[in-house]
């Protein structure tokens, strides 16, 4: 038997690779969580931001604003500042003027689009009972189609007191708040579809319900208590 | 061509031909056609285009550096995890960095801002570049190559967002009785747009050639990373 041998090709040991493996994993550990620390306080200053814009566009003249949840069992309760939310109760923003008068409630609603879930924010008000408008929280809906939402002049028209009345034992809506066939609204509780983005519309319509429907039972009973800033 | 030349000995024309590359003779949309999942996902928007495109040249530029300083200490068993190691850590820091910067463009972006770690350009340029070239050089290449990337973004981007929506950088250009092409913003409309700057690059590129300007542009397609 011949002994040749075919040069070996360079072999890395193991311990080398090792090492190697773990300084990079240090080295972009470090730089990872060096960012997020540098960058978390600017993070959660924009999501407030964020959040008290999207609360002020559907209660325009709200000048601060206060955290509560609705219980499932009935009832409410402020929020704890920094705490997460439970996920049993609804989250709601009672908006407050100058003079820590209430002007009006905020809630967000969320419905599967044709996407994905749009959500929105809807502004309660509670002297017509109605729901004086909307903006969009987050949506992945058709470019162009879908997300006419946003924009669509004829569509916001519908969230110019939609009512939202109770009825009389305060246990659910009186009437469901639906959406219909673009043209076809005829009650105040209608929303008027988009043509061509029926999908999407119906989506806010079933989410304003949704929300209504589980929220306003809650509330309106204690309304007085909101009255006024705490 | 000489950009590949490990040799050559004149630093600064050498640097800015480095940087030069990317941003037209091997321009990364229009000459290699690398990245094209950003490139047809995002483009809906001029500024999500450019804010895709400088996110990728920081993560381009960052990871570059990074694997050509330590290019001489990484076992080229372990250089792929090594790489993507790198460049994940940069996609991260660069996805902190928007959140932090704009809600509404992190939101815009979405997942694409993840899946930079998957874009080819970047791993194709750490691998074919920033592993054999020392820091500044290929910091520059990869820096010039995510300009070029931009450039390219953009040009779609402006393109799509134009006819799509009727507005360039959120500005209406034809006033509020302008019918958008709702299809250039939609996925085939970036397949379109794509294919019309290729084809205008061509007739630009044949057209040089039969001049007798002998192809560099022409070339750049056979030189892949």
């Amino acid at each position: 038997m011949s002994v040749e041998t075919i040069a070996a090709p360079q072999v890395t040991p193991t311990g080398q690779l090792l090492r190697v493996l773990g300084i990079v994993s240090a080295v972009c550990g470090l730089i990872i969580v060096g960012s997020y620390q540098l960058t978390l306080p600017a993070a959660n200053a924009n999501r407030r931001l964020a959040l008290e814009r999207a609360v002020f566009k559907v209660v325009p003249q709200a000048k601060s604003i206060v955290e509560y949840y609705a219980l499932p069992t009935g009832g409410i309760e402020q929020a704890k500042p920094g705490a997460e939310a439970p996920v049993t109760v609804a989250k709601f923003y009672a908006a407050y003027d100058d003079a820590g008068k209430l002007t009006g409630i905020a809630a967000e609603a969320g419905a599967k689009g044709y996407a994905d879930t749009v959500r929105i924010m809807f502004g309660y008000d509670p002297a017509c009972q109605c729901i004086n408008g909307i903006g969009v929280v987050s949506m992945k809906e058709t470019p162009g189609i879908g997300d006419k939402i946003r924009v669509d002049a004829d569509f916001q028209a519908n969230f110019k007191a939609l009512d939202v009345k109770l009825k009389g034992d305060l246990s659910a809506l009186a009437n469901e708040v639906k959406t219909v066939k673009h043209g076809t609204k005829t009650n105040p509780w209608q929303i008027d579809a988009i043509a061509g983005a029926t999908v999407t519309s119906r989506a806010v319509g079933k989410g304003i319900n949704d929300a209504a429907q589980f929220l306003l039972p809650k509330l309106v009973p204690n309304l007085e208590k909101l009255k006024v800033r705490s | 061509m000489s950009a590949n030349s490990p040799g050559s000995t004149q630093a600064a024309p050498r640097n800015m031909e480095e940087f030069m590359e990317g941003i037209w003779e091997r321009n990364p949309v229009f000459v290699m056609v690398l990245g094209m999942c950003p490139t047809m996902a995002v483009t809906v928007s001029a500024i999500n285009s450019i804010s895709m495109g400088l996110a990728t040249t920081f993560v381009l530029a960052a990871s570059c550096w990074l694997v050509s300083v330590m290019r001489h200490m990484i076992p080229k068993e372990v250089r792929i995890a090594t790489y993507i190691v790198i460049i994940a850590t940069f996609v991260t820091v660069v996805e902190y960095a928007i959140q932090a910067i704009s809600l509404e463009v992190s939101e815009a972006l979405g997942a694409y801002i993840e899946l930079i770690v998957a874009n080819c350009l970047v791993l194709g340029r750490a691998e074919a570049h920033a592993a054999k070239f020392p820091p500044l050089a290929a910091t520059l290449n990869a820096t010039g190559m995510g300009l070029g990337f931009t450039v390219g973004l953009t040009m779609i981007g402006a393109v799509r967002e134009i006819l799509g929506n009727g507005t360039l950088l959120g500005v209406s250009l034809f006033g509020p009785n302008f019918q958008p092409w709702v299809v250039m913003v939609l996925p085939p409309g970036g397949f379109f747009t794509m294919g019309a700057w290729l084809l205008l690059f061509a007739i630009y590129r044949d057209r040089k050639a039969r001049r007798g300007g002998g192809g560099v542009a022409a070339q750049g397609a056979s030189h892949g990373a």
